[in-house]
């Protein structure tokens, strides 16, 4: 294996934050270095959120920071070929793969990579000199400013995530997948920055998976935006299987026009702490948003997700299922929060999120939220904790199933509903064995996608 | 084969079976009736092993051996089955999957190869003809969504395809109607071997218009107050179960 | 049936608040504003005992150390605490031994609102402690209460009569260090109820406290107590009404039950404070602090409410479920109307093994305001069993209101099972025209439906109570179909 180039890494040390924008700035548009002043300056005025910020109440913000994370401005320069460290070895599994090393799109910055029919990926820079409205477009323009301070942080620094684009009325059968891969010898504190555009009529589908190659503690800040035009349809599968040393802040926002119709699917595996903040918009009347998530957690893991479904107008109809079992001293956090705004009349909103502890230990919060402010709707939400149904139990047991056996098809039948939505099938058929072996307790990683250390 | 002696058993501090003693020869059907809160579910409980009934003295032995140190999957493996009054529905949990792993279990217990998928989907296929169970149940859920006749139709499928010893059937003719309840009946009697035996729980005495009893016990405050043929089983739906409350209080 | 019904129909028909009357009654107040000297005014106005004096000024140097509270879905505006009367009396002898001696004008005002103080004219088998402003005006039935040793009086003659029943348990669930507005209460408190149930009675009638504020640029403060020792049971009404003024005026109370071994607690309340009128002008803000703690093994603490009335409402009545097997149960109605905000729900700590809570919260929004339900059902890691079934529904009328869900279901314990279920929705039109079909009109059937809608917590409250709350719902949504 090549060697690694000598690059700079930075301390964690955000007040230097400003010294650094300068040099990042070189050579991007001004309407990004603008938007990236702005999150800068939020960044400075509110930092990180802390735990009397309602929205991270729960979360362990204060060790987070214990380690002594380094943070790279610049994207490395990596002499070897990444097929030797990372090949995804799920079978059946054609996709068009795009690589984001330690946060850096991986592959050249000056120019897009057509795939067909104008559909073009590759880094946001480049797409500021290719594409350049359409990233003044989108960029920044669904994240926001102020709102969360991981936000703003990674807005402040964004520059080399990935970009796709697919144009009006194409239509790409083979996902497209992004894995986010770390190999590094140091802790390292990533923020990559992704933008999607999908135009009207459009159809994409999209996979991520969150990779950390090697075992030193490392933290992902990640943000995504999309942005889905009208008639577009887009499938999301998101796939966070690491290990206890990886800690994930991971922000989607999703910006719906009219008709468009999105499905996420958000499964969290294995890693030592996640946090998902997932934000729609449905700003076109009869846009769709189906999410699911499933949360497997066991040792100290902690899993906790964020759901905020902002129906902004009429007709729109948006369904979310997240389903969680946290095993020995895990913890899991859901809050899911639906907006109906006046006006947005014809609403339907659905939101269920059940959880299963399977040890004294374990740790459960719940919080769905309706908040309502038009009269004709239907909304419902239901959240439940417990335990496997000891009927069920009995039942499975009468048949001659051992108890292991039958506590393990239980809760694998917990899980079905969420996974049954994933619609590529080989990934379907991946995470199913992923999530079966989870259940006995094996460290489930995808085959290469294995430690390596360096 | 089964040999219950002087079972007394109580669920959370109430006694509920208070002695009851019964012996079933291979072959047989025994009918056991009586009205309800009598505790007839509670016994087929304590077959079955629920953890929720607690024997708290008699003895139940099964081919010699006591029964109640086993668990429910190996009352289940020794070809003990219980038709269930109330089904469990179990979402997420494929019927197909739940029978090839009940299957293979009980073959495992018995130091056999489990079946192979091909194997297992000729045999599906049989004993749904069998029974006359629509093939679409059999691709969902366990019970999920099921009517209350499909679900007891699901039952009887369960025991063509695990072949008990003992089928004790837990008011399988609840919430039936006259069809349904030929085709359950039917069912049970297609299964009927000179080997293996049955106790039909029930409330009422239709049921054993289409399963033909050998014996019918009546079973009233936790005991057998009596025992006779078949014909008990028309004395009782004459003359309703007060007869046989008047008669004890009399003797 | 058919005739309450009939009643209710016609009831509907007249509109408005119709305890917005004032009582022309002498007032002794104190000036304005608060601090420590006002404080130690209120006290030795009561003739209290020092301890009592300690308590209330460390809750107020507490309390001058805390914010209000910005968590709520509520628009609150800036209260000004130097603005506000904190002692109102209606004056009149200090000792009140017969009826006699209640002045007539305050006589009438209770006759007015329907809670006569004679006992012979009450309604067997109700007991009332009638509290107007600062002080309690009149209890009711005390001597044969007494004879079955139930200690029934205001809180200030409990002060005076069991200051070692005050000084044990007062505070004792909630603690001044509470919230902002315990605090404040805990520091300024006028009067209130107290009842002492003793070991194995069932008190025989149901006991209630009647409040009215009446003074103007007053609060009310009142402050009660319950305790039911082993054994005993206890039915608690309790209902308020405010008279029709412009300007805002702030009701924070605190409410302590304590249930020992066996003991159940029902707690009733109908609260019609004065909503403010239809621009949103005057109001009561009811500020409340209620909370029960079933201390003891098969104890039980059941909280309804219906709350129609005030401007802004902040309550979460709640039970600490420290007994083994103890049963918290919270049914609410809560309806807004004009521009009534109401952020309210429960609270369900389980602490104690096999402990079991229930939430049933219906609220209904109308014309322009915001009716919020936010709950708490927390699970400790040591309590095995513990079981919780919330049901929160929202009925939506018409398009300029707002209904929402805030539970928040914290489990520390994997034996437990809590379940949530929630549903919004409008009222439905088939309904409305099924009703219209068969000659029943819009108003009359949405009254109809928004009373089948609250049935399940209708049917928790006593028997006199349930009409009178049936009428109220229905005259607060007077208008809200155009």
């Amino acid at each position: 294996m090549k060697e690694l180039s000598i690059y700079e890494e930075q301390n964690l040390n955000f007040s230097h934050l400003t010294d650094h924008m300068e040099k990042l700035n070189d050579p991007l548009p001004r309407f990004f270095r603008e938007a990236r002043e702005k999150a800068a300056v939020s960044f400075g005025e509110k930092g990180l959120p802390d735990k009397k910020d309602e929205d991270y109440r729960n979360f362990p913000i204060n060790n987070l920071f214990e380690k002594d994370f380094k943070y790279r401005f610049f994207k490395e320069i990596v002499h070897f070929d990444i097929n030797h460290i990372f090949k995804c070895d799920i079978p059946n599994l054609d996709t068009h793969v795009i690589i984001l090393l330690n946060g850096f799109y991986h592959g050249g910055d000056d120019q897009l990579t057509e795939l067909q029919d104008g559909i073009k990926f590759g880094s946001l820079l480049a797409a500021t000199k290719e594409l350049p409205e359409v990233v003044e477009k989108h960029f920044s323009k669904y994240s926001g400013f102020g709102r969360d301070g991981f936000v703003d942080l990674n807005t402040s620094l964004a520059r080399d995530g990935v970009f796709i684009y697919v144009p009006e009325n194409s239509v790409l059968e083979k996902p497209v997948q992004i894995v986010n891969l770390i190999f590094s010898n140091k802790e390292l504190f990533i923020q990559p920055r992704n933008l999607i555009v999908l135009e009207r009529n459009s159809t994409f589908r999209l996979v991520v998976c969150d990779h950390a190659l090697t075992t030193n503690h490392s933290l992902g800040n990640s943000v995504t935006e999309s942005y889905i035009a009208k008639n577009a349809k887009y499938d999301f599968t998101l796939l966070q299987n690491e290990h206890n040393n990886a800690s994930l802040i991971n922000h989607h926002f999703i910006y719906q026009e009219e008709n468009s119709r999105v499905e996420t699917n958000t499964i969290s595996l294995h890693s030592g702490l996640i946090r998902n903040n997932h934000f729609v918009t449905l700003d076109g009347e009869r846009a769709e948003n189906i999410a699911n998530g499933l949360y497997l957690m066991d040792k100290n893991q902690y899993a906790d997700n964020h759901v905020f479904i902002d129906h902004a107008k009429p007709n729109c109809r948006s369904d979310q299922l997240y389903k969680g079992v946290m095993d020995d001293q895990a913890r899991g956090v859901f809050s899911g929060r639906i907006l109906v705004r006046k006006d947005s009349q014809s609403t339907e909103a659905y939101q269920r999120n059940n959880n299963i502890l399977l040890t004294d230990e374990a740790r459960m919060n719940s919080k769905p939220q309706l908040e309502i402010y038009a009269d004709d709707v239907k909304c419902s939400h239901g959240a439940t904790v417990g335990q496997i149904d000891e009927e069920a139990m009995f039942y499975l047991r009468s048949r001659g199933i051992s108890e292991n056996e039958a506590r393990l098809m239980m809760m694998y039948g917990f899980t079905h509903d969420v996974i049954k939505n994933i619609h590529v099938d080989s990934l379907r058929g991946r995470i199913e064995e992923l999530v079966y072996k989870r259940l006995q307790g094996e460290l489930a990683k995808c085959e290469n996608c294995g430690f390596v250390n360096v | 084969m089964l040999v219950i002696n002087n079972l007394h058993a109580e669920i959370n501090g109430k006694e509920i079976l208070k002695g009851i003693s019964l012996k079933v020869n291979p072959g047989e059907v025994h009918a056991i009736m009586g009205p309800n809160g009598s505790g007839k579910s509670t016994l087929a409980s304590v077959l079955a092993g629920r953890e929720l009934v607690m024997v708290t003295a008699g003895e139940v032995l099964w081919e010699g051996k006591n029964l109640l140190d086993l668990s429910p999957e190996e009352r289940s493996h020794e070809g003990i089955f219980l038709g269930f009054q109330y089904p469990v529905e179990i979402p997420g949990v494929s019927m197909v999957n739940f029978m090839k792993t009940a299957i293979n279990e009980s073959r495992k217990a018995k130091g056999m190869e489990p079946l192979s998928p091909s194997d297992f989907l000729k045999l599906m296929r049989e004993k749904k003809n069998l029974v006359e169970i629509e093939s679409g149940l059999t691709s969902r859920s366990v019970n999920e969504g099921f009517s209350g006749g499909e679900k007891k139709k699901n039952e009887i499928f369960q025991m063509a395809m695990l072949e008990p010893k003992l089928a004790v059937l837990d008011e399988t003719d609840s919430g039936l109607d006259i069809d349904a309840l030929r085709v359950v009946a039917n069912g049970v009697n297609k299964l009927k071997t000179p080997q293996n035996s049955s106790i039909v729980i029930t409330h009422y005495q239709r049921l054993l218009d289409f399963i033909i009893p050998d014996f019918v016990h009546v079973l009233y405050k936790g005991k057998i107050v009596k025992s006779s043929g078949k014909e008990l089983a028309l004395e009782l739906e004459e003359k309703g179960y007060d007869w046989i409350k008047k008669e004890l209080e009399q003797a | 049936m058919e005739k309450d019904q009939d009643k209710i129909l016609n009831d509907v028909t007249q509109s408005d608040y119709k305890y917005g009357f004032i009582t022309d009654v002498e007032t002794d107040y104190i000036a304005k504003g608060l601090n420590e000297d006002v404080i130690r005014l209120i006290s030795s106005k009561k003739n209290e005992p020092e301890f009592l004096l300690e308590y209330r000024l460390k809750a107020y140097r507490h309390w001058k150390k805390m914010k209000m509270p910005k968590w709520a879905h509520l628009k609150i505006p800036e209260i000004d605490y130097q603005e506000i009367i904190y002692y109102a009396a209606p004056k009149q002898r200090p000792v009140l031994n017969s009826l006699d001696e209640v002045d007539p004008e305050l006589k009438k005002t209770f006759d007015k609102l329907g809670i006569p103080l004679e006992e012979q004219k009450r309604l067997t088998g109700v007991a009332v402690d009638a509290v107007m402003d600062s002080v309690s005006v009149k209890t009711t039935f005390r001597e044969t209460l007494a004879e079955l040793g139930i200690i029934f009086c205001s809180f200030g003659e409990a002060v005076q009569e069991y200051p070692d029943l005050i000084k044990q348990y007062m505070g004792k669930v909630v603690p001044y260090t509470d919230n902002y507005f315990a605090a404040l209460n805990s520091a300024v408190f006028s009067d209130g109820s107290f009842c002492y149930i003793p070991k194995g009675v069932r008190c025989p009638m149901e006991l209630s406290t009647y409040f009215r504020i009446n003074a103007a640029n007053t609060g009310q403060f009142e402050r009660t107590l319950l305790i039911a020792d082993e054994g005993a049971y206890v039915s608690y009404l309790e209902g308020c009404t405010a008279p029709q003024r412009d300007e805002n005026q702030l009701h924070a109370a605190i409410v302590e039950i304590i249930a020992m071994d066996d003991a159940e607690v029902k707690y009733s309340t109908v609260q019609n404070w004065y909503p403010g009128d239809k621009d949103g002008k005057g109001g009561i803000f009811n500020f409340v602090t209620k909370r029960g703690l079933c201390k003891g093994d098969h104890s039980k603490i059941s909280w309804t409410q219906v709350e129609t009335g005030s401007a802004i409402t902040w309550k979460y009545p709640g039970c600490i479920l420290k007994g083994d097997n103890s049963v918290g149960e919270f049914y609410s109605v809560a309806v807004t109307n004009n521009h009534q905000q109401a952020d309210t729900g429960s609270k369900m700590i389980h602490i104690g093994k096999n402990t079991k809570s229930t939430i049933v919260s219906k609220g209904i929004s109308a014309g322009k305001s915001q009716n919020s339900y936010r709950g708490l059902v927390k699970v400790l890691k040591n309590a095995e069993g513990a079981r919780n079934f919330s049901q929160c529904d929202s009925l939506l009328m018409g398009d300029q209101c707002g209904a929402h869900t805030f539970p928040y279901m914290e489990v520390d314990n994997n034996s437990a099972i809590v379940e949530h279920e929630a549903t919004t929705s409008k009222i439905g039109e088939d309904q409305i025209f099924y009703c219209n079909q068969r000659g029943i009109s819009t108003e009359d059937a949405i009254g109809l439906i928004v009373n089948g809608y609250a049935k399940e917590v209708l049917n928790q409250l006593p028997m006199e109570f349930a009409v009178e709350a049936q009428k109220l719902l229905e005259i607060s949504l007077e208008g809200s179909v155009g």
